[in-house]
């Protein structure tokens, strides 16, 4: 009975990759750019906890210095993406994502 | 590692990429006319002083060098590899000397030019292609100089583009060698197939094989197409037309290329290969048929011509001519021989009319600078140039004593001898003969009508002897045209003991034997000894009194004698009507009927076709990229999905 | 014991968090559903006995990404995403697709479930700060100076970016 719920590697990755489900989808439905944002960041922490889940299992040290050196990234890509935001919300007076596209055919 | 001999084909490339890009890039550069003159000449001296060194210090063992492999497939391997031989080794003699007089005359001739540095590129670039013909171990590589000599003639005649007519005549140039390059290239193949092998001398191993011999003639097929490329490049019936009208380029090249070095690219190929072509006697009646043919049409078209560069032109036809009745009767060094001697004074004869077209230029003395009708009596003030172009035309005319006379009696005495053992050689012969007259008739009244007489051009122009740059190469190649025969003298001196030129080629190449009929019939070699000393002399004597006692009204009774037939030899035998005719309107014909079908409908309807059904299938993909972010992640996620799918249960 | 708890809650209180992220459609609901998120993934790490990069967590995302968020959030005072459509296909997909993936990635990681794998009996040498930072460095040094880089060339980005054109 113990043994199932002591966790194992297992156990990890598979919290990690429901995770990154839930962010992926909440990135193809919302429609404010700000959550979709957020989605993304959920996304990134989610591959974070596998990582090292990964660098425990192996006692390595590579996998948490790479957490380290994304956590660093996603901290430069919310500075610019939220500048992005707010210069989207200069021009159209709100953030929805779906009004942004004028890259359409 | 870059051998010196390797230095004689890279060195005009490097002239001709120099100046060429040098050009190009730079407007001051180009205006430099000392500096490329004179870089692209020593790009031609140097090899020539290389290729002379080997000369002189030649063992009997050819000298091989590689400079890469080109390409390996299968049993097939070429490879960028020259050989300095026996038959190369005069042949590049005379290319790399004649091309540097040639380079130093032009420096003179080109001066002001405004593609002064494009003259020297394409000059450099045409000795570059000749070296690899000449010096080629094989076929591959010979084909390459084969076909670069043809586009540096192209370039050459078309040098001043902007006057359609020499661009047409470029072309039709350019064309009419395709047809002989395809024979080429087909009879490449056949080697190929029938040998195993590229290489000469394998091939030249293998032809001289009395065993292969004894199997027939299994080598006609590739002999007669190696002899119709040869009729393309070195201007024969039926592919000669466009000879005469590539006397559109500066005339240097008419010098260069249409007369001394290109146009015997087929006379070497066929003594390269001379073991095929003597163990297919049927081809060589068809070589000394048609040769006799060319020859004396030519000689006769060389009659009636007044443009100075058209009489020689058909001359050096006839002359070629006179190389294929040697290559015909299987006396290959005969034929070289003669290529050699021919070499320098037609070389003279050229430059020296270049001179006279030059002066006639400055002086403005005459509509058309070419018309020997407008000339006269420009010896008097063209000193040098008259007598190196008298010099050459004795040598043509085969005066005893200078160049032309050793080769051109060789051709027919070997003609002859080859008579007692087929009848038809007699024939030839005695068309020989009647052209060697004819030639020394023309030669003299082209030389007379533009140096002697009466002064016919305007009056009051002042003719200039042309600078010593030009002047200079004229008297070298003049003694040169004097001595140039002395290097084979006649059989009857001892008994061709002293036939330098035979013994240095001796070991390569193998005439057909004639000693038996020499040795039997020796009378008949004095008596055409002598046939040759008087016709010539006789001939010249003749033509120089006509035209001395009627000046321009000569031609008046030339053409009574000639009667009806003068029109003929004065249309040129209306070989380009022919073709005109016959070719070139029926495809222009056939070209305007099928060109709604298929041009514009057929082919333009495959491509706007492909084009249109591109833009239809992009008018539907293109609605996926509908701009919002969150479609481009569905697709995205579709897509991973698909990719796990795979992975996990792929 | 302990970890077996840690585990357990955190992870039913990360994927509550993420849940509550995609579902709310307040933003400002969503932005605190996500620090709860984080939170939760820090305790992750700390049953993992990655200390270090647990407070990190903490500090950078909790702490400063995310009021970064609530700070933007509030300045541009959004309103309230509205309630889609009667159907959208596109929603339907994205849920399909996101539980297919999910199912997926447990299926093919089902390998690392084996006996004998279970990362709390192995031991752990690179939580505390010291060997972290020693590896940083040491091995890791060029990427750690690639990485203030990065971060200045955001810095200066997100100024140009959002400031007020004057196009003068």
């Amino acid at each position: 009975m113990m043994d199932f719920f002591t966790p194992n590697v297992y156990s990890y990755l598979a919290v990690s990759a429901l995770m990154f489900a839930l962010g992926a989808v909440g990135v193809m439905t919302r429609r404010n750019g700000i959550v979709v944002f957020m989605c993304i960041e959920l996304m990134l922490n989610a591959v974070n906890l596998a990582l090292i889940t990964f660098s425990r299992m192996h006692n390595d040290p590579a996998g948490s210095i790479l957490v380290f050196f994304v956590m660093c990234v996603a901290a430069a890509e919310a500075v610019v993406g939220l500048s992005i935001v707010l210069a989207i919300f200069r021009n159209k007076l709100n953030i929805d994502i779906n009004q942004v596209n004028i890259f359409k055919w | 590692m870059v051998s010196l001999e390797s230095l004689i084909v890279l060195l005009p490339l490097l002239g001709a990429v120099i100046i060429g890009l040098g050009g190009l890039a730079n407007a001051a550069f180009r205006k430099q006319e000392g500096l490329i003159g004179w870089l692209a000449s020593a790009m031609v001296l140097i090899p020539f002083g290389i290729v002379l060194t080997r000369f002189f210090g030649y063992q009997n063992m050819p000298l091989s060098f590689s400079l890469f492999s080109w390409m390996q497939a299968g049993g097939l391997d070429i490879s960028f590899s020259y050989k300095l031989d026996d038959l190369s080794l005069p042949m590049m003699l005379v290319v790399t000397g004649v091309g540097a007089l040639i380079h130093i005359y032009s420096i003179g001739y080109m001066h002001k030019d405004p593609g002064f540095y494009k003259f020297f590129a394409y000059l450099n670039l045409f000795i570059f292609a000749m070296s690899n013909l000449i010096m080629a171990d094989n076929l591959v590589v010979m084909f390459l100089g084969w076909e670069g000599v043809g586009l540096c003639s192209y370039l050459l005649i078309g040098f001043w583009y902007t006057d359609m007519i020499k661009a047409e005549a470029a072309q039709k140039a350019f064309i009419v060698n395709r047809i002989g390059d395809f024979a080429m290239l087909v009879a490449m193949f056949l080697i190929y197939q029938m040998f195993g092998t590229l290489d000469f001398s394998l091939i030249n191993a293998e032809a001289a094989n009395p065993v292969a011999e004894a199997a027939g003639n299994r080598y006609f097929w590739i002999t007669l197409l190696v002899f119709v490329a040869a009729t393309g490049k070195s201007a024969q019936i039926p592919l000669f037309t466009w000879l005469p009208d590539a006397m559109a380029g500066p005339t240097p090249v008419s010098a260069l290329i249409h007369a001394a070095t290109m146009v015997t690219a087929g006379i070497y190929l066929i003594v390269r290969l001379n073991p095929l072509f003597l163990a297919s006697p049927e081809v060589l009646m068809v070589i000394v048929v048609i040769a006799a043919l060319t020859s004396v049409m030519a000689a006769l078209t060389a009659i009636a011509q007044n443009d100075i560069k058209k009489v020689l032109a058909y001359s050096t036809v006839s002359q070629l001519g006179f190389m294929f009745m040697a290559l015909g009767a299987g006396a290959f060094t005969t034929a070289i021989f003669h290529v050699i001697t021919h070499a320098f004074f037609k070389a003279c004869l050229f430059l020296g009319s270049g001179s006279v077209i030059h002066a006639m230029e400055h002086a403005h003395a005459a509509e058309d600078p070419q018309d020997i009708r407008t000339m006269g009596n420009l010896g008097k003030d063209m000193k040098s140039t008259s007598l190196t172009f008298w010099i050459s035309t004795l040598a043509i005319a085969g005066i005893p004593g200078l160049a032309g006379f050793f080769s051109k009696d060789e051709i027919l005495s070997s003609l002859f001898f080859n008579g007692f053992e087929n009848q038809v050689y007699f024939a030839v012969w005695a068309v020989g003969l009647f052209t060697a007259i004819l030639t020394a008739f023309y030669m003299t009244r082209l030389a007379w009508l533009t140096f002697n007489g009466k002064a016919r051009y305007k009056t009051g122009a002042h003719i200039h002897e042309s600078a010593p740059l030009m002047t200079i190469p004229l008297w070298i190649l003049a003694v040169l045209a004097v001595l140039g025969g002395y290097i084979g003298l006649p059989y009857l001196i001892g008994h061709g003991e002293f036939h330098l030129f035979n013994h240095w080629l001796g070991d390569l190449v193998v005439n057909r034997d004639l000693h038996h009929a020499l040795e039997e019939h020796a009378v008949f070699e004095y008596l055409l000894l002598a046939l040759a000393f008087i016709v010539s002399i006789g001939t010249v004597l003749f033509a120089r009194n006509l035209y001395s006692k009627h000046d321009l009204a000569a031609d008046d009774k030339v053409k009574g004698f000639f009667g009806k037939f003068y029109g003929v030899m004065a249309g040129k035998f209306f070989w380009d009507e022919l073709y005109d005719t016959i070719l070139v309107r029926p495809f222009a014909w056939i070209g305007s009927k099928l060109l709604r079908p298929f041009e514009s409908d057929g082919v333009d309807g495959i491509v706007t076709g492909a084009g249109s059904a591109v833009a239809g299938i992009g008018e539907v993909f293109r609605r996926l990229q509908s701009g919002l972010v969150s479609n481009y992640m569905v697709l995205i996620s579709g897509g991973v999905l698909l990719v796990l799918t795979y992975l996990i249960f792929g | 014991m302990v970890e077996i708890i840690l585990f357990w809650l955190f992870s039913i209180l990360g994927i509550a968090g993420a849940v509550g992220l995609i579902f709310n459609r307040n933003p400002i609901y969503a932005a605190l559903s996500l620090i709860i998120n984080f939170f939760s993934i820090a305790g992750l790490y700390l049953s993992l006995r990655a200390e270090f990069l647990a407070v990190i967590q903490i500090l950078v995302y909790a702490g400063a990404i995310m009021v970064l968020f609530l700070f933007v959030i509030m300045l541009l005072n959004l309103q309230t995403e509205e309630k889609a459509e009667k159907f959208d296909a596109k929603r339907g997909i994205a849920f399909l697709f996101g539980l297919a993936f999910a199912a997926e990635m447990i299926y093919a990681l089902r390998s690392f479930a084996s006996e004998g794998q279970t990362p709390l009996a192995a031991q752990f040498d690179y939580g505390q700060v010291e060997p972290i930072g020693r590896s940083l460095m040491t091995s890791f040094l060029f990427p750690f100076e690639m990485i203030s880089v990065v971060l200045l060339a955001a810095l200066i980005g997100a100024i140009v970016v959002a400031r007020k054109h004057t196009y003068t």
